[in-house]
């Protein structure tokens, strides 16, 4: 039969391709050969192979969500002033890596003058990583693109410069899920009242099962509301974390006026002096306000600045406040300690002061 | 496209002031210079969905099911609750496409997707989401599948989403750093591509990450934000050479290398002598880098290096915060033989995490619920001091196998012993 479908092409399943292949040549040529590497300024690494082959990175910070000009307009800057080759970082800067010393001015140039912030190595704050917000998200309590763009505006020196005592990573998410993940400093959406139900839609969107497993504290039972099957939330249980609404969007937890963004500080991954840590909580009630979110900005300062003055060199903020102690952080900051800031999660007592060590 | 169309859009305006590159300029590039007025449509609807967010904080964004044939993930299937408004942009779906390990592309690469994107999507892209991916950010349902193949033929495959194994990360590592001690690409590699399957096709309780760090300064976040993290280390002494460490004391100062070298050694196992060497207990070292960082051109990692894995970090829901936990110490990876080892012990978490976790239960939750021991009696791995902080407080357990437990681990030790040699 001549009018029959073709099979769909079926997808050739490669996965992951190898790296190695698009890596700068001298890269390639001394992979597992380094010695060491130095930070001759800001945005710039010189990497020094055993060999004695050098390969200088240029580090540069963009709006992360590329529209197509912007991202030929950096392939346009890799061929005319660098190798052709790029490495994206974990936090969506981009590098470009040349061989050449010479090379490196005028990259710098192309890069700045094409309005990219060249920056964002060592002791830094770095670009923040962030999440899809209002842009593409299902669950989002604010935007992520807009809160980096405003808060980036703000911190673009110390993105240029390294004059924090160690490095600052930033993270931003739009949930309590944290897809932003552990930073430093993190300003995360804080839901703070109970889901608003849409009954008229659990049962054709919920499978209610699931929705109550899903709850942390079991505050959500099944329920008949207006003769339909629903669920109900014992308000008074309820800790506002939003995992209901993932499942079941009928749970509505965003709040335009109630959602509130909170801070959280001394997330750290490295393993480097003490093990890695969490992020611990020290400001809320913050209002979700675009499109600057100037209140939030303010108390990122705040805390950037007292650690800025007072933490000693290769301190990162966990180790800062590990050596002044807490109730001094929220002296230097100038920020209220409240009830609100004593853990009562599983595990709490772990982060109870059981003996006489109190700084005065 | 008809200027009287263009949706306004006061409040994003203000995100294009200030020095920051801002993606609304971007956009809006997008919307007003590309020479496809489907592009200029669907970037105007777009800009006019988040203004309508901006206005009114609240996102309109809502899943469904979207896949390439072939798959049963990779999409974010985004559909819009206000399309009617904003109808060019009412189908916006990402494909997450897994990069290069280590990230690493030439500029033709990156030419070349952008051509391909242009012509199927929205022309918005990200290098990379938090997971890892290529964010290809805006396609209709139909354009998903026409894009895809475009890319795949060319050798992009998507990465995964969903309750599957997800594309996985690697640092820079060997490639440019000198404190690497693995071949992060390679480990990573082996990992993610012996699972290609169950990245594409969800049916795990829940998402699987691989994480791999060339060293302990873990620039990846593999402990706090991966189910199986890969750490470089090494056993042997590290490298010391003390000419640059005199150089060093003569640059900074003997105070500076006293204050941010000698006393931030966690387990206190460093000391300066009297002509300006270091002397380091390197039986107390915990490899927690921080005088290799400080120091990079005297001090260098050993030579007998291998990997550390630690097993189940996540972020909050639904338990609360979880760091990886140490199930290996120290293993080598040198040979295929101790790759295959490594890929045994993925293989291994996998298959008792899909048969013995809860639905939407991460790897960690699930060995919270059940025990670290009855987890590593899952998966065939031996105790070992180096897994726990100090061993157990609490007074409150049978120990009827104790007699066995112990000729056991006298068993091990001297099995070790003889491989020594």
């Amino acid at each position: 039969m001549s009018d029959k479908k073709a099979p769909p092409r079926m997808p050739i399943e490669s996965g992951c391709p190898d790296g190695f292949q698009y890596m700068h040549p001298v890269m390639r040529k001394n992979y597992g050969q380094w010695k060491y590497h130095d930070h001759p300024r800001p945005g710039v690494l010189r990497h020094v192979a055993h060999s004695g082959d050098e390969i200088w990175t240029v580090k540069a910070g963009t709006q992360r969500i590329l529209d197509v000009f912007t991202l030929r307009k950096l392939t346009e800057i890799g061929d005319k002033f660098a190798d052709g080759y790029v490495r994206f970082t974990i936090r969506s800067n981009i590098e470009y890596m040349v061989a050449d010393k010479s090379k490196v001015e005028p990259l710098i140039k192309a890069l700045e003058d094409a309005g990219f912030v060249v920056g964002g190595t060592a002791n830094s704050v770095a670009m923040i990583s962030h999440t899809q917000g209002w842009l593409h998200c299902d669950i989002p309590g604010t935007d992520a693109s807009g809160v980096v763009k405003a808060m980036m505006d703000e911190l673009i020196d110390e993105f240029k410069n390294c004059n924090m005592p160690n490095r600052v990573h930033m993270t931003t998410s739009c949930c309590q899920i944290n897809c932003g993940g552990q930073g430093d400093i993190a300003i995360n959406v804080q839901h703070t009242k109970p889901p608003k139900i849409n009954h008229d839609l659990v049962s054709n969107v919920c499978e209610r099962p699931s929705v109550v497993a899903r709850c942390p504290v079991a505050a959500i039972r099944p329920a008949q509301v207006n003769g339909k099957p629903s669920l109900e939330v014992d308000e008074k249980k309820c800790i506002c974390c939003g995992a209901c609404f993932p499942p079941c969007p009928p749970m509505q937890i965003n709040d335009p006026e109630h959602s509130k963004l909170a801070i959280w500080v001394g997330g750290n991954h490295s393993n480097a002096r003490g093990k890695p840590t969490f992020q611990k909580l020290v400001a809320a009630g913050i209002p979700n306000n675009p499109p600057r979110w100037p209140e939030a900005t303010a108390i990122v300062k705040q805390i950037l600045k007292a650690y800025r003055e007072d933490a000693r060199d290769w301190e990162r903020i966990n180790d800062w406040i590990e050596r002044i102690g807490w109730p001094r952080f929220f002296e230097k900051t100038g920020l209220p300690f409240t009830k609100y800031h004593i853990d009562n999660w599983r595990g709490a007592r772990n982060s109870l002061n059981a003996s006489t060590h109190i700084r005065f | 496209m008809d200027k009287s169309k263009i949706h306004p859009t006061p409040m994003l305006d203000v995100l294009e002031e200030g020095p920051w590159p801002s993606f609304i300029s971007g956009f809006k590039r997008m919307r007003d210079d590309h020479p496809d007025q489907r592009i200029n449509e669907m970037a105007n609807s777009l800009l006019g969905q988040l203004e309508h967010s901006y206005e009114t904080r609240k996102g309109y964004w809502k899943g469904g099911t979207v896949s390439v044939f072939g798959y049963g993930g990779g999409i974010i299937p985004r559909f819009s609750e206000v399309g009617k408004a904003f109808p060019e942009s009412k189908e916006f779906h990402t494909l997450r496409v897994q990069p290069p390990a280590g990230n690493y592309y030439t500029t033709d690469m990156l030419n070349q997707l952008a051509d391909s994107w242009e012509k199927y999507g929205s022309g918005m892209v990200t290098f990379h989401g938090q997971t890892g991916n290529i964010m290809f950010i805006g396609a209709t349902t139909d354009a998903t599948q026409h894009f895809f193949d475009e890319i795949n033929e060319y050798g992009w495959d998507l990465g995964g989403a969903g309750p599957c194994v997800r594309t996985a990360m690697c640092c820079v590592g060997s490639a440019r750093c000198e404190q690497s001690c693995a071949n992060e690409m390679a480990i990573h590699r082996h990992l993610v591509n012996t699972f290609t399957d169950d990245v594409h096709r969800p049916a795990l309780p829940y998402k699987f990450k691989f994480k791999v760090s060339g060293c302990p300064n873990d620039c990846v976040n593999s402990i706090e934000r991966s189910d199986f993290a890969v750490i470089g280390t090494w056993r042997d002494d590290m490298k010391v050479d003390q000419s640059e460490v005199k150089e060093f004391v003569k640059a900074k100062g003997r105070q500076y290398i006293i204050d941010n070298v000698i006393t931030r050694c966690p387990s206190n196992c460093m000391s300066l002598t009297d002509s300006d060497e270091l002397e380091i207990d390197n039986k107390n070292c915990v490899r927690c880098m921080h005088c290799l960082n400080v120091m990079p051109k005297a001090l260098s990692p050993g030579d007998d290096k291998g990997i550390t894995l630690l097993i189940g970090g996540k972020r909050t829901l639904k338990i609360g915060d979880l760091m990886g936990t140490v199930i290996v110490p120290f293993m080598k990876l040198d040979t295929a033989e101790d790759y295959e080892r490594l890929v045994e012990i993925a293989s291994e978490t996998i298959d008792f995490f899909a048969e013995n976790a809860l639905e939407h239960e991460r790897t960690g939750e699930m060995i919270e619920r059940i025990g670290l021991v009855n987890f590593l009696e899952g998966i065939g791995i031996d105790v070992d001091p180096n897994m726990v902080n100090h061993p157990r407080q609490s007074s409150y357990i049978r120990m009827d196998g104790w007699d066995e437990e112990a000729e056991a681990w006298f068993a091990r030790k001297a099995e070790e012993k003889a491989a020594a040699g």
